[in-house]
Order: C-alpha cells, then structure tokens, then sequence
C-alpha cells in the first residue's frame, strides 16, 4: 500500500509531466510570436504558422505537442519539514511510469549499449532527478527531446579565451544547422567542474527567455546573423533566446556547456 | 497550391519555396524500412509515391502523432526509392546534395515543420500497415492525408532552401 506521501509525489510528477508535454510555458509562445511578427520570409512565417497551428490542435486534443517526448528531466526542491529519502526517488519514478502511459508518451528510455527499451521512460538515473533544499516543496519537469540535446556540446577552454566565449556558442549552433528544429534557445553554463557546467547549462533552459541580459543578448544576435532560421529554411530567427548560468571554477580552468533546446521548450512546475 | 498523390510530372514545375497543401496516400519510412524495402520490395505502387520521413504514435488504430524526422539519415538509402518511381520525399532538415542530384528531372522533397506532431496527425487517417515485424516508429504506415501544409525544400532543378 503507497503511503499518502508516494501518491501525492507520483500524482505531481504526473500531472507536471501531462501539462508540460501538451501545452507549452507562456513566455516560450511569446517569443515565438515575437519571432513570427519580425519575420519577412513566407517560408519562415510558414513554419511558425504550423507551429502555432500545432500547439493549438495539441492543446484542444490533448495530445503530445511533438511525439518526441523526450527523456524526463526533475528538479525537485524540498522545504525543512519534507525529508530527502528513497521513497521520493521511487515516487518521481511512478509518476514518470503513469504519465508514460496517461498522456501518453513514447517510450524513449533505453539501455545505452543493448538498445533495448524499457517501454516505461525509466532506467538506471533515468528520470533524471535534481534535489535542493528550497521554501517550498516543487516538481518541475523538462522533457528533453533528442534532436536538440544530440547538437549539445561542452569545452574545457582556456582561462585566457573568456573574450571567445561567444564565439564557440555560435559555432555550436552553427554545427547543429537544421537538425535541433529551429528556432532553438540555448543554455550556456559556465564555470564549475566538466560536470556542473552542462548542469549549469540544462538548468539555465528553466529560466523565462522572454529577458536576456546584454551579454546573452550579444550571443543570441551572433548566432541570428547564421540566418539558419526556422527548421534551416532560413529566415531571421535562429536562436529565440539565449541563456547563461556561471558557476565558480578552478583558477586553471573554463569549462563552458552549451545545452541546445528546440523551439519545443517544455516545462512545467507544481507546487505540492 | 494543392497537389494530390500519386505524384505526376506536375512535381516538374515546383520551385522551392513552394507552400503546397498535399492529399492523398503516403507511406511512412525511416532507416529501416528503407532498408527492407531495398531487401524485399515495395509493398506498394512506388510510381509516384510519396514517401515521409516519420516514426509515428499509432493507438487504437488511429494516428496520435507524426512529426517528422531527420531526413538526412536516409541519404544514402534514397536514390534506389527515386529510382524506382518514387516523386517524393517529406521530411525535415533536409537531404544530402546526392539526393538533390537523385531528385533532378524526377521529383522534390518537401520540408514539415519539426515538431508539430499533432498538426500532421490531425492530417491524417490511417489506411494500413506494411512491415509490421518493424515496430511502430520503423513500419511502414500506409496514410490518408488531407491538405498537410508542406513547402518545397528541394525541387526538381536542383535548388535547395537548406543550402545557403
Ligand atoms: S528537436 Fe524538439 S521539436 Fe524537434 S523532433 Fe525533437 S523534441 Fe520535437
């Protein structure tokens, strides 16, 4: 028999899963509208036309918004009075296991040598869980399909190349070219260790994108002058936005994580 | 401009950049139905057929999603479809310049927006299976479409929007 904890734990992974993979976050529609009302190409303002008409039909039936539905990514904070246990993990894990089959979703979860799938977007540290201690007790959720986190990189670079940061973000989005489905928002991390800075990266795509500061905002102009565009049809829009999470790192080191998310930019929080 | 399956030389006159509302039948095929069909024959007419990139969700025999995939995976297993008839491709991200050569004089490849899974369902009825054995993202689904909004990525006379 779950305890009350379990089931309200699964229930809130669940239904965080279901809101975010049908109906995506206010900010992300914004600057694609945004996108749409600056673009002049009709094959770029096509692509957004399917796009909005896509969000529309997945909202009104309930669906999935693309049938990648991605491996499941949690953030979970933790108020004083809720202690960190298994029993947490193994709650995270049944909700993903419910949502799998509830919105449903493809399974994507798989054995990495074998290949073999294990039909319920679970696996060894697969849903991905991220615990901190927080005010409130949250679930977000960031399902993150493959084609955008296929293009993802990461470069140890010297202390001395701080000023070509901007530059080796670009190329990333140069190399990945039509293939992550653009527009595409992209999440830097900087500093840390080789591990917290793609961390840092993943966890930069949770912030709203309809702000950038000037330093994402010149990254995100350099990687729009690739006229890439929507799906790489070309058009004016390459990156929706960009955005940058640093971490303290060794005196000898920058490592710098660019973590590439499609137009597709899913999230979802609830409060428990 | 509307255009209905199979595919005639009407494909000829198309000019990237094209936005086409397409009907009628298309087949479902990624890496390893190609791979199959090479092996052991269309399951269907391929004379002007169009095939499209995507492994769907199919529940209670019904499309729920069917976006498409990365068409560059299959560059090297397109020429022998266009060879056989085949007049054209959907996809997205576009193909390699062997298959803008293959597609010369014969056909186009058309680009769907990745990603929008549920507008390319609600396009479609489900008329059948070919290939079951593959599993649900490789066979071959046998699909009715009703105006799916595509525009010309590739044409027939080599111009290609991907390539700039
Ligand atoms: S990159 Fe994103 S939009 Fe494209 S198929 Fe994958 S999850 Fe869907």
């Amino acid at each position: 028999m779950p305890s009350p904890f379990f089931e309200t734990v699964a229930a809130a992974v669940e239904r965080a899963i279901h809101d975010a993979e049908t109906e995506l976050p206010a900010d992300v529609v914004s600057v694609l509208q945004t996108a749409y009302a600056n673009e002049t190409s009709s094959v770029a303002r096509g692509e957004y036309e399917n796009i909005f008409a896509n969000l529309k039909i997945a909202k009104e039936r309930d669906v999935p918004i693309c049938q990648d539905t991605g491996l499941i990514v949690l953030y979970i904070t933790l108020p004083p009075e809720i202690p960190y246990s298994a029993e947490l993990f193994e709650a995270a894990e049944e909700g993903v296991r419910r949502a799998t089959v509830s919105v449903p979703l493809r399974p994507n979860a798989v054995n990495p040598l074998s290949r073999k799938n294990s039909g319920d977007n679970c696996g060894e540290g697969i849903p991905a869980i991220h615990i901190r201690p927080g005010e409130k007790f949250t679930v977000t959720v960031l399902p993150k399909g493959a084609g955008s986190e296929n293009m993802s990189q990461i470069k140890m670079m010297l202390p001395s190349e701080v000023d070509k940061i901007p530059e080796f973000v670009a190329d990333v989005a140069r190399t990945a070219g039509s293939r992550p489905c653009p527009p595409i928002i992209v999440g830097v991390g900087i500093g840390g260790t080789f591990d917290t800075a793609s961390a840092l990266a993943k966890e930069a795509l949770l912030e709203p994108i309809d702000q950038m500061d000037d330093f994402e905002q010149e990254i995100c102009d350099r990687i729009n002058e690739l006229g890439i565009g929507p799906m790489g049809l070309g058009g004016k829009t390459t990156a929706l936005a960009v955005k940058v999470k640093r971490g303290a790192c060794h005196t000898a080191s920058l490592p710098v994580a660019v973590n590439i998310q499609c137009w597709c930019c899913r999230r979802r929080t609830v409060e428990l | 401009m509307k255009l209905t399956t199979p595919l005639g030389e009407e494909v000829l006159d198309l000019t990237a950049g094209d936005r086409v509302l397409l009907s009628g039948t298309v087949y479902t095929a990624r890496d390893e139905a190609h791979l199959k069909i090479q092996e052991a024959g269309f399951p269907f007419n391929p004379k002007g057929a169009v095939l499209y990139h995507c492994g769907p969700v199919i529940q209670d025999n019904a499309v729920v999603a069917a976006g498409p995939t990365t068409s560059a995976r299959m560059n090297a297993l397109t020429k022998p479809m266009l060879d056989a008839g085949v007049r054209g491709l959907i996809g997205k991200g576009g193909m390699s310049d062997e298959v803008v050569e293959a597609l010369r004089g014969r056909g186009v490849y058309f680009a769907f927006t990745g990603g929008c899974a549920a507008l390319a369902a609600s396009c479609m009825r489900l008329k059948g299976v070919h290939y079951a054995e593959l599993g649900m993202a490789e066979a071959v689904w046998e699909i009715e479409l009703t105006d799916m909004p595509l525009v010309v990525g590739i044409d027939s006379k080599g111009n290609n929007l991907f390539k700039r």
